[in-house]
This record gives C-alpha cells, sequence and structure tokens, in this order.
C-alpha cells in the first residue's frame, strides 16, 4: 500500500516537472526571441523596433529569429543574420565605434557640458566678483 | 588664462554634442550590403505549379522583382518588367517575380490584368524577401551570369534603366 502511494506521487511529481519543464522553455524561447527583436528596428515601420511593430514583415522576422533560435543559433549570429542582409542601420543601437561612437558620446557630452555650466553660474551667483577685482 | 581653457573645453563638448545628436537624428538610410555579393538561394513554388530554384539557374542573367497587388508602383512598372521578358529572354534573361505581403486571388488577379507571362510565385512566410532585405514594394535585384547581385533597385523599373542594367550583363561572357 505504501509502495502504491509512494509510486503515485512520484509519478505526479514527475509529471508536474515535465509540465513545468515545457511552460518554462516555451517561456524561455518567447523571452529570447523578444530580446533578439528588441535589438533590431523595423524596416518598414517609424521608430518602432521588431519587437513593437505588428506590421507584417516584423511579424515574419519574429518567426525566423525564432526559427534560428530553435535550430541552435546563437543571438549574435541572428543578429550577424539581418545585418548582413538589411545594414547596421537595423540594429536599434548603433555599434560602438567609429562615427557611431559620437551618439554615444553626444548626449553625455551635453549633460556635462550643462552641468559644468550650470556649477560655473552657481559660483557667479553665490560668489559675484568684487567691484574692485576688474580693475 | 583659465577662462580661455574652460571656453575651449566648452566649445569641443558643443561640437562633440552637436556631432552626435546629430548623428543619433540621422539614421543612415537603408543600405543593399548584399550589393556585390552572390544572390541568396531559393526555391519559388510559382503560382501555375512549377517549380523554381535560383542556384540551377547559373549562367543567366537574372531579375529579381518582389510586389504586391495593392502597390501602385508595381502596377506602373508591370508593362516594363513584361517587355524586358519578352525582349531579353531569348538573350538568356530570366525574369522572377516574388510577390510578398498579399493574397493569392489578388495576385492572381493582377498577374490576368497585366498579362505577366513570366515565372511568379508568392513568398507567403516572408523567407526569400528576408534572405534579400526587402523593405518595401516594388525592390528588383539584377544578378549576373555569375550569381552575384549586380544592384538593386527601389521603385518602379523603368524601360531605360533596364536596358542600361540588362544590356552590359547580357553582353558579358558566360562563365
Amino acid at each position: 500500500m505504501r509502495l502504491v502511494f509512494l509510486k503515485s506521487a512520484a509519478s505526479l511529481v514527475a509529471a508536474a516537472a515535465l509540465f513545468a519543464g515545457v511552460g518554462v522553455s516555451a517561456q524561455t524561447l518567447d523571452d529570447r526571441v523578444r530580446d533578439i527583436a528588441r535589438q533590431l528596428m523595423c524596416p518598414v515601420c517609424e521608430g518602432q523596433t521588431v519587437a513593437e511593430s505588428s506590421s507584417e514583415l516584423a511579424e515574419q522576422m519574429r518567426a525566423v529569429i525564432r526559427e534560428q533560435l530553435e535550430d541552435g543559433q546563437r543571438p549574435e549570429q541572428i543578429v550577424d543574420y539581418f545585418v548582413a542582409r538589411y545594414g547596421e542601420s537595423i540594429l536599434a543601437a548603433p555599434p560602438k565605434r567609429g562615427l557611431n561612437l559620437l551618439v554615444w558620446i553626444g548626449p553625455f557630452a551635453v549633460l556635462l557640458g550643462g552641468v559644468g555650466l550650470a556649477v560655473r553660474t552657481l559660483r557667479r551667483w553665490t560668489h559675484p566678483p568684487s567691484p574692485g577685482a576688474a580693475a | 588664462m583659465r577662462s580661455q581653457k574652460t571656453a575651449v573645453f566648452f566649445a569641443v563638448l558643443s561640437v562633440l554634442a552637436v556631432l552626435g545628436l546629430a548623428a543619433a537624428r540621422e539614421r543612415p538610410p537603408w543600405s543593399a550590403p548584399l550589393v556585390g555579393h552572390p544572390a541568396p538561394d531559393f526555391t519559388l513554388t510559382l503560382f501555375d505549379g512549377g517549380r523554381l530554384r535560383l542556384s540551377e539557374l547559373r549562367g543567366k542573367v537574372l531579375v529579381v522583382n518582389f510586389w504586391a497587388s495593392w502597390c501602385t508602383a508595381c502596377r506602373q512598372e508591370s508593362p516594363v518588367l513584361e517587355w524586358t521578358w519578352q525582349t531579353y529572354r531569348a538573350s538568356g534573361l530570366v525574369l522572377i517575380g516574388v510577390n510578398i505581403w498579399d493574397s493569392r486571388p489578388d495576385a492572381l488577379q493582377m498577374m490576368e490584368e497585366f498579362g505577366k507571362t513570366y515565372a511568379n510565385g508568392p513568398d507567403p512566410q516572408g523567407r526569400i524577401l528576408q534572405e534579400y532585405g526587402v523593405t518595401g514594394v516594388p525592390e528588383t535585384f539584377f544578378i549576373d551570369r555569375r550569381g552575384r547581385i549586380e544592384r538593386k533597385h527601389l521603385g518602379p523599373v523603368t524601360r531605360e534603366l533596364i536596358v542600361r542594367l540588362v544590356e552590359p550583363l547580357l553582353a558579358a561572357a558566360e562563365p
């Protein structure tokens, strides 16, 4: 009796693990497709990634990403596949090299410049030059 | 002296900022990295039930045209494409139409309307169009006798363009 109970319990646990495992792996594949799709701009959309767009092309691209993942391709290989066909303009984030570096440096330069200007202005307000200093 | 250094520092920062923001705003147009490279192979199931494999046409000059029935520019270029096929088929040109983002009945109706007699088939899963980096319709690829993509043309083709691109490719010696 006890052995039957143990066997049943073990079967239940195994079935639950299998079920959960299938769920987790399907979810993981979806996540991986979405991660790669987020790195690619939709070629027929305005400012949307392949993950965000509901266009037919974006849908077809997501299907290709899924297939390639299922075939064992690595995410970098899949991104490279699209870059080889559409060029680097398909990348949502420009690669950090060459002139593209300006895209990354530019906003920080603006921020740094703004902070520097603010500090300088604050200093002038708090410590105005004495009237005799200019002479 | 110190204020001069500060001015130079801010000037350099400003230039970097302007260049960076301009580069971020001006995304480069969709490029055609496949031009100059071997044309990706594909098998197309034709509307008439036949099958066509690109790699089996090596030695021919190939024109691959991506189109859809709802596309006005595709309708505009249709007579030119049929003329291309009729004019150059005897010289070794093969014209292939790949119908994308369309419905089969609409595609067949347009083929009948314009009397398209060259090879035509659908790409319902969008596999071929992604292999070629297609971003819209119509797009036309000109492939030389060695199977190399010579040119990608966006928008409707004209007779002048066809003559200018196709004749040198046909004149080139077979590999």
